[in-house]
């Protein structure tokens, strides 16, 4: 659908900052949500995913910094005038009124008539598979309904925004795998701005249109989940998102090639860094070749297998670099290719490191 | 948790935050909090400022410093009230718990029969003012005693030793119900494991079981002490010429008319009762720390001989309790006792003191009694309201007055109800002032009743608070809720056993109070409990017994109610929640204490 002008974004954070007495908890942040786009604040414990999803709800007070929804300053609106739906990681669900009350409760102040009220609230409950269970209370609900009754609630008032805050981080594993899907089908179908906070990168890895990875209060990287995968732009990012492989070294003569031990590598453009400067090579396990495809690859080394890691449909192997003993690489090899290439443990293994997959990164971050 | 280092972005961060722009919920809930500040400032500050104040002046109004202590501590007469005052209570306070400790042990830690009938029968106190104990005793020991009489022995009642008597059975529920919950909350596996390294029956009582009540041990004492020192009705009653704080200020103010001594006693009576609040309070936040989350429920498991010796104790104990409230009722019920034991029930008609009051047709009513419900029900009602909509406000809606309400909330605790009705005579018998005209209304009555009583309330509602869903309020603000309709649809429902509880614990302690509203009855709001005081002072003892007798049953017959009440609010909560029957156990005992 193409539109004639352009839409406003649904969110817009302008150097939002917030601090709790004297600890930091946001450093100017700023970005935007589009229309309809699903977005994931992904970062470690304690960096502000929540604090900044409580300020665009209204429920916490940034110190310097402007909200804007649609297009319009909100930031000196109460939580009730900025038209949002949230759920919570408790869910926060009002024990003592059914499913269908729970869900009901933000129509029945908006002079709904009654008839239209239970007709929403029935849409709803097909909506996240409940209508069954709409008598019961949400005690007698297992976590995962629980979290559906939670998110009918929130969206039955239509809000132009739904905001999550680790929504699935209560549930165990399997179920959490299908509240995915449930919950991304559910935006996409509903097409509404969304928000959702999480510390786990693989539910933000699948669900998002995009991931806000943040670190110690700032936004260390904005970008879809290929790009984030694929092109980390810190090392945080690299660390915290995936698996990878870090190689310490040193800059190389030669502009583009860096030096582990003896070896010289070509890597990734990157930073040009003064001769003999430390920096960390990264690389993620599935891109290390081996076998045949290692044979007429670039950047080959031998290393050494010291660990077999059994993981189902591949293995991992622990890998130690020529010269040392322990492993400091970790290679996924499909479990066909593995007999095929005939690893044994404390054999040598050549392999490449392809140049386009070394990223670099100065030590300085 | 990561903690982020005050580094020096902090500094380039304003202090301030963005303002949200006022709506009218907002400043509904600024006016709500607003007036919680005034009502505990009209009521609780201003009053006790007034005591601190008059005790700094002559009775002229002249300004005279610390005269009056120095008066108060070197007129032997009156300097004795201090150290009788805490005689008693440090004596009666040992007393009380170690015979409390007994029988909580024998009801939560063994399988003996009887358990819930020693339960109910220890809670009969609850039911009573404290004067009734010491009426009881002077009947049954005093001169004209029976048991005086039969053996012509005369233990001498009069005085510390019939204080002491009256005031343990006046306060043993109060302390069994402490002791009763910490026994239960101990953890199962320390008893294990001293099984496992082979520590005896003794030494394992010594090493386990005491120090895993120690704190619920020194709550029981904090709470005995400060009941004592403050109680007014059994040394009123039985304490002849014994002179404590609580009637040395009755003394000075009624008797003598001397209101700055008596506001000179009333700082220092509120010494020790402060001193005791605090150091429990300091003891009750250890204590919570004390029993785990993981902790495992300890299974009592039988053993005849120990449980022997403690049933043959609990019957004896039980037995005592019952029989103050059976001689009270027989006394109430006979001629005159004990020389004449025909049943009769002229000690009803109630003529000496206060009046009857037609309801309707020709059904009368003693007015004291009826004023006594009168003003229970609407100290039930407002309190509850009161107690319940201020924790909301402290607890759930955050400003800078949280604090600061949160603390003068507490301190009503510590003030003795002597102290609080004559800082009510210094608010509202002032001419000319318009508090003046609540003077000698049933209201102050209400007030005074509501404030003695307001921080066991405003505890408990604040403790079921802060048990919901910090987010309940964020869910419905997001969907444009009023909070409003939120705290009546969602937030009174799931509190209503600790509603209820509250209410109850309002009535009750209305219903037996005598210490702040003896200041503050006036002909024609006469309490049922001061009528008790006058019945007795006037020599009228039968009749003061049959008037104690009916407060009982009034008493009695609302807990019933209550209980019907809890009953229902349990079956429709546990639809909802596995948790509510558990909470309803530990507050429907009619006691918060
Ligand atoms: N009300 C508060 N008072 C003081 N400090 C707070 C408050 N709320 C959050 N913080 C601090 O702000 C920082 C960010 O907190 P926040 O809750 O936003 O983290 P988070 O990223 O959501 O973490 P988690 O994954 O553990 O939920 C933390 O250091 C936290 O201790
Ligand atoms: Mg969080």
């Amino acid at each position: 659908m193409a539109s004639p002008e352009p839409r406003p974004h649904a969110v817009d954070l302008d150097g939002i900052a917030k601090k709790f007495g004297s600890v930091v908890a946001l450093k100017s942040i700023s970005l935007s949500v589009g229309d309809a786009e699903f977005v994931c604040f992904l970062g470690p414990s304690g960096c502000g995913k929540t604090t900044l999803l409580r300020i665009i709800a209204g429920l916490e007070r940034q110190n310097v910094g402007v909200v804007g929804m649609a297009g319009r300053d909100v930031s000196s609106l109460p939580p009730s005038e900025r038209n949002y739906g949230i759920v919570f990681q408790s869910y926060a669900l009002f024990p003592n009124l059914t499913v269908a009350q729970n869900v009901a409760y933000g129509l029945e102040t908006r002079r709904v008539p009654r008839a239209r009220i239970a007709e929403r609230v029935d849409e709803l409950l097909d909506l996240v598979h409940l209508r069954p269970h709409k008598h019961r209370y949400p005690a007698q609900l297992s976590g995962g309904e629980q979290q559906r009754v939670a998110l009918a609630r929130a969206l039955a008032p239509s809000p132009s925004l739904l905001l999550l805050d680790e929504p699935l981080s209560a549930l165990d594993a399997r179920v959490r795998q299908s509240l995915r899907l449930e919950i991304k089908a559910l935006q996409r179908r509903l097409g509404i701005t969304t928000i959702m906070v999480t510390h786990d990168q693989e539910e933000a890895l699948t669900m998002a249109d995009r991931i806000v990875v943040m670190n110690h209060g700032v936004v260390e990287q904005i970008g879809s989940p290929f790009e984030i995968y694929t092109e980390p732009s810190t090392l945080f990012v690299a660390r915290f998102v995936g698996h990878m492989n870090f190689i310490q070294a040193t800059a190389g003569e030669k502009p583009g090639w860096a030096r582990v031990g003896s070896v010289e590598l070509r890597h990734r453009p990157g930073p040009r860094l003064p001769v003999g400067s430390r920096l960390t090579l990264a690389i993620r396990p599935e891109e290390i070749l081996i076998g045949p495809a290692a044979r007429d690859g670039e950047n080959r080394i031998v290393t050494r297998v010291c660990a077999i890691q059994f993981l189902g449909a591949f293995s991992r192997l622990g890998l130690a670099l020529p010269g040392e003993t322990t492993p400091t690489l970790e290679c996924d090899v499909a479990v066909n290719a593995l007999a095929e290439v005939g690893v044994r443990e404390g054999a040598e293994l050549p392999l490449a490191l392809k140049p386009e997959a070394l990223r670099i990164f100065s030590d300085g971050g | 948790m990561a903690i982020l280092p005050a580094d020096a972005s902090a500094a380039a961060i304003p202090d301030s935050t963005v303002r949200h722009r006022l709506d009218g919920q907002t400043v509904l809930r600024y006016v709500l909090i607003g007036l919680l500040g005034l009502f505990l400032y009209f009521f609780v500050l201003y009053p006790m400022s007034q005591v601190l104040w008059r005790s700094l002046l002559d009775n002229d109004g002249g300004f005279i410093g610390a005269a009056n202590y120095v008066r108060y501590f070197s007129t032997p007469a009156i300097a004795a009230s201090i150290t009788n005052s805490l005689y008693v209570s440090v004596v009666a306070m040992i007393i009380t718990v170690g015979l409390a400790f007994v029988y909580a042990y024998a009801l939560t830690r063994t399988l003996m029969p009887w358990r819930g009938v020693f339960r109910v029968i220890a809670m009969l106190p609850i039911f009573a003012p404290s004067m009734v104990q010491a009426i009881a005793f002077v009947f049954l020991f005093g001169n004209n005693g029976i048991w005086t009489r039969t053996t012509g022995i005369n233990i001498g009642v009069y005085g510390a030793k019939g204080i002491v008597m009256a005031e343990v059975f006046y306060c043993f529920p109060h302390a069994m119900l402490i002791l009763i919950a910490a026994l239960s909350a101990s953890d199962a596996r320390l008893y294990e494991a001293a099984a496992a390294l082979g520590a005896s029956r003794l030494k394992t009582f010594f090493t386990v079981t005491l120090p895993g009540v120690k704190y619920g041990l020194m709550s029981a004492c904090f709470v005995v002490f400060t009941l004592v020192i403050t109680d007014f009705g059994a040394p009123k009653i039985i304490g002849g010429k014994f002179s404590v704080m609580a009637t040395e200020i009755y003394n000075q103010v009624i008797g003598q008319q001397n209101f700055t001594m008596g506001a000179t006693v009333s700082v220092v009576l509120l010494i020790p009762a402060l001193v005791a609040f605090v150091v429990d309070r300091l003891v009750q936040r250890r204590q919570y720390a004390l029993v785990s989350s993981s902790a495992k429920p300890l299974e009592p498991r039988k053993n005849p001989l120990v449980e022997g010796g403690l049933f043959a104790y609990c019957v004896i104990i039980a037995a005592s309790i019952t029989s103050i409230y059976l001689v009270t009722l027989v006394v109430s019920l006979v001629a005159r006792w004990p020389y004449n034991l025909t049943l009769t029930l002229k000690h009803y008609s109630f003529d000496a003191v206060g009046v009857w009051t037609r309801l309707f047709g020709t059904v009368y009513v003693y007015t004291p009694l009826l004023n006594s419900i009168y003003v229970s029900l609407l100290t039930a009602v407002v309190g509850t309201a009161i107690a319940f909509i201020g924790a909301y406000l402290v607890e759930k809606c955050r400003t800078v007055a949280s604090t600061p309400l949160y603390m003068i909330s507490l301190l009503p605790l510590s003030i003795p109800g002597m102290v609080l009705g004559l800082a009510y005579i210094f608010t509202f018998n002032v001419s000319g002032s318009i508090l003046n005209r609540l003077y000698g209304t049933l209201a102050i009555l209400i007030i005074s009743n509501l404030v003695h009583y307001f921080t066991v309330p405003f505890l408990t509602a604040t403790t079921s608070l802060k048990q919901m869903d910090a987010e309940f309020e964020n869910v419905a603000a997001s969907m444009g809720v009023p909070f409003y309709k939120t705290f009546w649809r969602v937030t009174v429902p799931i509190a209503l056993p600790s509603i209820i509880a509250i209410s109850m614990y309002f009535f009750l302690n209305a219903m037996v109070t005598l210490s702040a509203v003896v200041f503050l009855v006036a002909p024609g709001t006469e309490l049922a409990a001061v009528a008790v005081l006058l019945m007795d002072d006037a020599g009228d003892t039968e009749q003061a017994a049959a008037l104690s007798v009916l407060i009982v049953a009034v008493g009695l017959a609302v807990r019933f109610v209550y209980w019907l009440a809890m009953r229902r609010v349990t079956r429709r909560a546990q639809a909802w929640t596995q948790t509510a029957p558990d909470q309803l156990t530990v507050m429907g005992t009619g006691s918060l204490a």
